[in-house]
């Protein structure tokens, strides 16, 4: 995948087309079969099929450019940005978020890190960024592509998130309580799906992150991650925004102390896994 | 040594016994009183999913609280209210259409953000049930259903058990992870039954 790295955006389009056409060739072929094959199996043959890459590398490209480059009314780039391991050092940060940070005084997580950077740093208004915080067919998003680019930073690094700091075990025990919290028509939390071992919604295998540590270290270590489906790369914040959705919730807002305290939950359960890159995903 | 200072001793002793888990209990519902702080504030109307969704009812509140596992006081007296609550059939009739039923079950859409108001809900059964023979792509989050009616019978009193059970799992379970689709006004009456006949009809693909 690196010969592509000079940023030819053409011959990326052209990628990505093949990509979206073998997804939906799959997923034509997988109707077509009728076999009692699950998503997750037809997700690891894709991943063989393309094993030298994931499209996902394009997000992180774009997002190492934005880091970068000079940006925001105050023309300057991120590499002062500090992530949790001093001023512009990206190396090894994800594996170590959601941490408190003394600056803004709060724990936050990637997305929430990188707004406050982009904010401070760029001078970019919060709610330019808050606006629209993920991409869609039609529009990149920067603070997305962003997130790609540090978390693929993370590759091969054991996820430690500390919970020494009692604001990071405050939020930690928060996002436990929202993971288990029960609300909306269907009356439906994170647990309803995701408190298990072995289950699956249709074809589709669920993680059990309340009681299951090796489900929980594959499912937060496989995001951000391409979604084959969308042709989207899609950032952590995004998956828990969509699964409120699916829950009949109300929207989480973009990188608020509810969200940042589900993935401190999240990170923490995932502890003691390499982080593996951004992923691939149905 | 005498006996006040005894007293004293044994009282501030006991004191400190009683204290420890009284102190974690005040530490957990410190904590449950700032989550439901954050998330009244932190999740906000879109589309026709309005904020006020995350204002839990008791049971809800108690499954939460609980992590679905209420002391069994509790979950008696929250099942109690669940049944006391489920309306039955004006007509006394339980069983619709199954092939609407069907169809029903097949569909996982309604009352998300991105639908809309006048979008019909789904059964959303396939998500988490076995049912039909034909149909390959089911979950297992709920227990099968295949075969429902030829295992059980399709006599009055499993008509009438099957329709509380769809319009209120809770009556039954209170923390089961089965939406409460007659009580929330997820499905109507006639849906309900749409859905017993899919069961329970000896035509249908769940029997055959």
């Amino acid at each position: 995948m690196a010969i592509f790295y000079q940023g030819d955006q053409m011959k990326n389009k052209q990628i990505h087309q093949a990509f979206m056409v073998l997804a939906l060739s799959m997923s034509f072929a997988a109707v077509a079969a009728e076999s009692a094959v699950t998503d997750s199996e037809r997700i690891e043959q894709y991943r063989e099929m393309i094993s030298d890459g994931n499209p996902a590398e394009f997000d992180e490209m774009r997002g190492e450019e934005l880091w970068k480059k000079p940006g925001g009314p105050k023309m300057a780039s991120l590499e002062k940005c500090n992530l949790g391991k001093g001023a512009g050092v990206v190396k090894g940060a994800y594996a170590e978020l959601p941490k408190y940070f003394k600056d803004t005084r709060r724990v936050q997580d990637l997305e929430s890190r990188l707004l406050t950077c982009m904010t401070t740093l760029q001078g970019i208004p919060e709610e330019e960024i808050t606006a629209k915080p993920f991409a869609s067919a039609k529009k990149a998003s920067d603070i997305s592509s962003l997130a790609t680019y540090v978390v693929g930073q993370s590759k091969g690094v054991k996820m430690k998130v500390s919970t020494k700091h009692p604001k990071v075990k405050e939020s930690y025990e928060i996002g436990k309580r929202i993971f288990n919290y029960r609300a909306g028509p269907y009356d439906f939390g994170c647990s309803t799906c995701h408190a298990t071992s072995g289950v699956r919604i249709r074809m589709q295998d669920l993680p059990n992150m309340r009681s299951n540590k090796k489900d929980a270290q594959i499912a937060y270590t496989g995001w951000p991650a391409y979604r084959v489906s969308q042709g989207l790369t899609r950032s952590f914040q995004w998956r828990l925004n969509d699964c409120f959705r699916q829950q009949r919730f109300p929207e989480p807002k973009f990188a608020s102390e509810a969200t940042i305290a589900l993935t401190t939950y999240l990170a923490v359960s995932a502890n003691g896994a390499e982080y593996v890159g951004p992923g691939l995903k149905r | 040594m005498n006996s006040k200072l005894i007293m004293s001793i044994a009282v501030s002793a006991s004191l400190a016994l009683l204290a420890a888990p009284a102190q974690a209990e005040k530490v957990a519902s410190g904590l449950d009183a700032k989550t439901a702080m954050i998330v009244k504030r932190d999740f906000l109307d879109k589309g026709i999913a309005k904020a006020t969704r995350v204002n839990q009812d008791a049971l809800q509140a108690a499954c939460s609280k609980y992590v679905d596992n209420p002391p069994t006081k509790l979950k008696a007296k929250l099942e109690a209210a669940e049944t006391a609550a489920i309306k039955w059939p004006a007509d006394g009739q339980y069983m619709g259409d199954w092939q609407a039923g069907e169809k029903l079950a097949q569909s996982g859409k309604g009352m998300t953000w991105s639908d809309k108001a006048e979008d019909p809900a789904g059964g959303n059964c396939y998500n988490c049930h076995q049912l039909s023979g034909k149909e390959i792509a089911y979950g297992t989050i709920g227990p099968s259903l295949r075969n429902y009616g030829k295992t059980r019978g399709t006599g009055e009193d499993v008509q009438r058990y099957t329709y509380g059970r769809i319009y209120n799992a809770k009556a039954m379970n209170a923390c089961a992870n089965m939406p409460r689709f007659g009580h929330m006004g997820i499905l109507t009456e006639a849906q309900i039954k749409d859905l017993v006949a899919l069961l329970l009809d000896p035509e249908s693909g769940v029997n055959k």
